[in-house]
């Protein structure tokens, strides 16, 4: 299942924070979304999931999501988004049983994204007990759950520190690796970008509009801690970003 | 604050290359459990009263000596008659409260989720908190007849409104982005309040619920005081106008026990159904 964004644009109010986005995000691909803060890029992604509703334009859903897929447009959260009343097991579950999964299927489900994130010693744990990286890797492994056609990830690694972020990048490549899945990933971490990215899309500062696209052809798994040519498409991106993001960081809020 | 120490004189001033250790001074302003102390202070008063009643520094008609008082508790509860006012009270307190907590956590509960329920019953709950439910016991008895309903109605209107303005404050309170992140897995409106919004809003429904009950206490002996056979609040009435000190100070201490029961009950009920708050 593809997505495609026909000419999106967004108002709030009299400003405009998006404009004509026009984005193909093809199935088994990860497209990043880099731009300076306040570029609408996470309004972007609430667009894809249909938390929100552009001003003008449309996103298509090219095609029928895969057998057995629960919740075709799942989100990872930058702050998790875990119930703290709820165990590892238990907030895994919550998005089970309003399928009526239950019982020994729905134990089925979580026994196996538990393995592929590497939590199964920790079904029983409350989100309190965890550290960040793990809760991270239980809302991913909740998102694996509902077997998406394309994972909605808004900074998933941008409230971990960096250790952390490393290893849960090669968590999420390894993952790709076992089963490529379709992701957009918004992230204001270019080296995040061009570890994980297929396609890195650029926006401009506010109206975001789409200033290029990076297309980079190595597999994920060959892209190691310090390339030198992904250090270079990192720096690209960077010069392309550079001036808008100091421009953004001085501008100020009227909101 | 009250754990400021006292530190010792200043070090005198060391020479320019000397080793000196830093100053440690990030004490204090940090609550420390102290079980001790309540017992500790509970006694330090008792025992002066009791000291200064038998010595007549205090006289008898400004309190009673709390021997007397125990005295009276332990024949109270030997003639029976204790149970003979409690169990009315308890009765009246337990369905009193729990149906103000129930209606209270109920409409709480819908202000927080339906705008127009909260535009149309948010001016409504604060006009009537405000008023001194006691003073509407004459109507309660025209209402609901003068025996036990009018009590119940009463207490649970008293409880009410505590009880929904703290229920709808804990459903505004809930983490927003749990709220989407149930939308945005496709679960069903319903499965939204139970599994995120009411879990979410438990513990300011207990906070709201300590402050309703001690509320539903001072309102039942209200109650019993303007028309009851039996009943603490009856006891203390009868025992003040005869002025009978000892008896009048031993339902007081009924009265606190109870105050402290409820409380330590919300407590337990926090520690087992909130344990999972950091």
């Amino acid at each position: 299942m593809d997505i495609r964004l026909d000419g999106i644009s967004h108002y709030y109010g009299e400003t405009e924070v998006l404009r004509d986005i026009t984005l193909d995000v093809p199935s088994g691909q990860i497209v990043c979304l880099v731009g300076p803060s306040g570029c609408g890029k996470s309004t972007l992604l609430r667009f894809i999931g249909g938390l929100e509703r552009p001003t003008k334009g449309a996103v298509l859903q090219m095609g029928q999501p895969p057998e057995g897929c629960l919740n075709p447009l799942t989100y990872v959260f930058q702050d998790f988004a875990l119930l703290p009343w709820r165990s590892v097991r238990g907030n895994i579950s919550l998005v089970l049983e309003d399928h009526g999964i239950r019982g020994a299927k729905a134990d089925k489900i979580i026994a196996d994204v538990l393995a592929r994130t590497k939590l199964s010693d920790f079904a029983k744990a409350l989100p309190k007990q965890l550290s960040g990286g793990m809760k991270q890797r239980v809302a991913i492994a909740r998102a694996l759950a509902v077997n998406p056609a394309v994972m909605l990830m808004d900074e998933p690694l941008s409230a971990l520190d960096s250790q952390t972020r490393e290893l849960l990048m090669d968590d999420l490549i390894a993952l790709w690796d076992r089963q490529p899945f379709t992701a957009v990933y918004v992230t204001h971490n270019l080296n995040e970008a061009v570890r994980l990215g297929h396609k890195i899309v650029v926006l401009s500062r506010r109206p975001g509009a789409i200033r290029e696209v990076v297309e980079i052809d190595r597999p994920l798994t060959e892209r190691s801690f310090a390339d030198a040519d992904l250090e270079r498409t990192q720096k690209h991106l960077w010069t392309l970003m550079r001036e808008e993001a100091r421009a953004a960081d001085e501008e100020l809020l009227d909101v | 604050m009250s754990d400021a120490t006292l530190h010792s004189a200043p070090p005198p001033a060391a020479a320019p290359n000397e080793a000196m250790e830093i100053r440690f001074r990030g004490g204090g302003f940090v609550a420390k459990p102290h079980r001790w102390m309540a017992p500790i202070v509970f006694v330090v008063l008792i025992a002066f009263i009791e000291i200064g009643t038998r010595s007549g520094f205090i006289s008898s008609l400004t309190l009673p000596r709390p021997s007397d008082v125990l005295a009276t508790l332990v024949q109270l509860y030997k003639s029976g008659q204790l149970f003979e006012h409690l169990v009315p009270s308890l009765t009246r307190l337990a369905v009193g409260a729990s149906l103000g907590a129930i209606v209270g956590i109920s409409v709480g509960v819908m202000i927080g989720l339906f705008s127009y329920v909260r535009a149309g019953l948010v001016p409504l709950v604060a006009a009537i908190f405000p008023i001194p439910k006691i003073a509407l016991l004459p109507l309660f008895v025209i209402w609901f007849g003068i025996d036990e309903s009018s009590k119940y109605a009463l207490i649970a209107f008293g409880t009410f409104t505590p009880t929904v303005v703290a229920t709808y404050g804990a459903v505004d309170n809930v983490d927003r982005s749990l709220i989407r992140m149930g939308q945005s897995f496709g679960l069903s409106w319903f499965s939204i309040v139970r599994k995120i919004v009411l879990p979410g809003a438990m513990p300011g429904i207990l906070s709201g619920l300590r402050i309703s009950l001690a509320i539903a206490i001072i309102l039942l002996v209200a109650a019993e005081m303007l028309g009851a056979q039996h009943g603490i609040g009856a006891y203390i009435l009868e025992a003040g106008s005869l002025y009978d000190l000892e008896r009048l100070f031993a339902g007081v201490v009924i009265l606190s026990l109870l105050g402290v029961i409820t409380s330590g009950a919300i407590g337990l009920i926090e520690r087992r159904v909130l344990g999972w708050r950091t």
